[in-house]
């Protein structure tokens, strides 16, 4: 048994054992759960995903870079991003572009002021983007004094999460568009190249010519960037903000990366995994909820099964080699 | 003054830093709070401490042997609910003990739990313990689905009370340390150092890794649990989320505390007295008349100025040297 599951780790990639793991998730809904399994349920899983894959992209790249690389202030950015679309946009369309380049702008400063401290000054990420997530909030709360005045441009409904062609929704498309360019950019360029090799070992990427300091610092920027456009697609969805609406998705961003099998030390993984990932986070939600049972054993069967999955891929390498 | 005497000073007195930001820190509180002296004011501050600094005493063992535990305010919360449901107004002092004892049972159940999947199955620490903490919080809502329970007098009483005229928090504080001096000097505390720096060249050299790994976890259940019955003395009272925002802290104190997250390095006074800074920022914010909408701002910009401070003297000195 034991022997036959290892020869099946070793043949299937941990993205596409975290894609049959959903469709597996998804029959068991089926089964359990009777009205689970149809094509509105299967769109609005998909949308979700898309939402939280999204938020997750920024996360990839940072975990990517090693060096105990992660991005806790992704939620703290990704509430940003929402408040500055619906306050800049204030429900015009014609205002939905420069509410998203201010929101992008907004998360990159971000993302850029993470890789300042971790590099120029040595904080470790973890709690340089703890930090930085009271900065934001607090900044959040200053400014706004608690009013969160604005509105959604009714466009951003229209293209991003209601259904734009076929009966599916424009996140969809959107998210696939931005596999593409993680695809791209991860696998086809020379930053990519770098990440991994900064990810493996910096010492050995820095003395091969690689600028290790800039590609962190554009990582970081890249992170906060991401975090922030995911904020943007949040909006169209949730239509209205408040001062906690992007915090839910930090953590279940960082264990749907590592679920699609980037590896937490760095300088392994993919972005197609982390998309496998957050399409097994969010069915698992969505199965625990469509069952109905209470919020105690919700959690309780959450939080075992996700020790589950990362024993499937989360593992470090043994002492003895 | 030579440099690298300087240098190999403050490398052998890594709380140096600490220290001075503490010092600092309570000279402004002072000027904000000209009462901060008085015996009630101390009293009041100590016992607020106390549980994050147990907590953070966890914490520290986790990350000097190399690992991380996300899990600690959770497990605050589940054995809170524990407490409060098996101590009541009329319960009799057997049936305190049993609910003390429990309390530590279920923290260190819960630690095994974390040290098997992180040093046993070899289960990434940050994921697992933030899995595990879903775990722990889901059973205190089924032990204590909402706010409830009342803690005798007496025993609330003896917590927030001076003894011998000293805050109750002072003897435990003195106890924390002389059990770290202790741990450090043994054959065990040599090995948890030797984990957290180099686990491949400990394991070859005889150490066992992976029984070192499991007990770190073990001690921060322990400490875990007894956060939860200070801060359930201190409280009075049962809340399924009373610990869930205690776990961020105790991994800022620990750093600004000159305890390094890669492991292998460290102690608990510096951890201890980043507890102390924090709390003390939160002081002067609350009593510098700052415009509340801007109070959660200010506390952040301080800790990250707090955090970046060696790094910034360390920038400077390169930049001079050239």
């Amino acid at each position: 048994m034991i022997n036959s599951l290892k020869a099946l780790q070793t043949r299937l990639s941990p993205p596409l054992l975290a894609l049959l793991l959903a469709i597996i998730l998804y029959f068991i809904g089926g089964i359990l759960a009777p009205g689970f399994v149809n094509v509105e349920q299967a769109i609005n899983i998909v949308r979700l995903a898309a939402f939280l894959g999204i938020i997750a992209a920024g996360q990839t790249l940072i975990i990517i870079s090693g060096s105990e690389g992660i991005d806790l202030s992704a939620g703290a950015v990704v509430t940003l991003g929402a408040i500055l679309a619906f306050r800049i946009s204030n429900g015009q369309d014609s205002m939905v572009i420069p509410g998203l380049l201010v929101a992008l702008a907004a998360g990159a400063s971000i993302g850029f002021s993470n890789g300042l401290g971790i590099t120029l000054f040595g904080i470790p990420p973890l709690v340089m983007t703890l930090g930085m997530t009271g900065v934001v909030a607090g900044t959040i709360r200053a400014v706004t004094r608690g009013e969160l005045e604005g509105g959604t441009p009714p466009i951003m409904g229209k293209l991003i999460s209601a259904p734009l062609v076929a009966g599916l929704p424009g996140v969809i498309f959107l998210w696939l568009l931005i596999g593409f360019g993680m695809w791209l950019l991860l696998e086809r360029t020379a930053y990519g190249k770098q990440l991994f090799a900064i990810g493996i070992n910096r010492t050995t990427a820095r003395l091969s010519g690689v600028r290790v300091q800039l590609v962190v610092l554009a990582t970081y920027t890249l992170g906060g960037l991401l975090a922030a456009l995911g904020g943007f697609i949040l909006l169209a969805f949730s239509q209205t903000v408040f001062l906690n609406l992007g915090q839910p998705y930090l953590f279940p961003s960082i264990a749907a990366v590592v679920v699609g099998g980037t590896v937490l030390a760095g300088g392994q993984g993919s972005y197609w995994g982390t998309m496998s990932g957050a399409l097994v986070l969010t069915l698992l939600q969505s199965l625990l909820r469509a069952l109905q049972i209470e919020e105690a054993l919700q959690l309780i069967v959450l939080g075992s099964t996700l020790v589950v999955l990362i024993s499937f891929y989360g593992r470090e390498r043994k002492l003895r080699q | 003054m030579n440099q690298s005497s300087l240098q190999s000073f403050l490398r052998r007195n890594p709380y140096l830093f600490t220290l001075l930001l503490l010092v600092v820190a309570i000279f402004f509180n002072f000027q904000f709070q000209d009462n901060l002296f008085e015996a009630n004011v101390v009293n009041r501050n100590m016992r607020v401490l106390l549980p994050t600094m147990l907590l953070t005493v966890g914490q520290a063992i986790v990350i000097i042997g190399g690992g991380i535990d996300l899990s600690v305010g959770t497990m605050v919360s589940m054995i809170n609910a524990i407490l409060v449901t098996r101590i009541l107004p009329d319960s009799t002092s057997s049936e305190i003990a049993l609910g003390f004892f429990l309390a530590c049972g279920a923290g260190i159940l819960a630690g095994m739990f974390n040290g098997l999947c992180v040093a046993y199955l070899r289960l990434q620490p940050v994921v697992t313990t933030y899995a595990t903490s879903f775990v722990f919080s889901g059973i205190a809502l089924a032990i204590l689905p909402r706010p409830a329970g009342q803690i005798p007098r007496p025993l609330t009483d003896f917590y927030r009370n001076p003894q011998l005229g000293i805050p109750t928090a002072v003897y435990i504080i003195i106890l924390l340390l002389i059990f770290w001096v202790l741990l450090r000097s043994t054959r065990y505390g040599q090995f948890l150092f030797a984990t957290g720096s180099k686990a491949n060249a400990a394991y070859t050299t005889g150490v066992p890794v992976v029984r070192i790994r499991f007990s770190t976890y073990v001690w921060s259940g322990l400490f875990a649990a007894f956060a939860a019955i200070a801060l359930t003395l201190l409280s009075g009272s049962g809340d399924p989320r009373l610990g869930d925002d205690m776990t961020l802290p105790t991994i800022v104190a620990v750093v600004l505390g000159g305890t390094r997250l890669s492991g292998g390095q460290g102690g608990i006074a510096g951890p201890l007295m980043g507890v102390a800074i924090l709390t003390v920022i939160g002081n002067i914010i609350s009593f510098a008349n700052i415009d509340s909408w801007y109070q959660d701002l200010v506390n952040a910009l301080i800790i990250i100025i707090a955090l970046a401070g060696p790094g910034i003297v360390r920038l400077i000195r390169r930049l001079i040297g050239r």
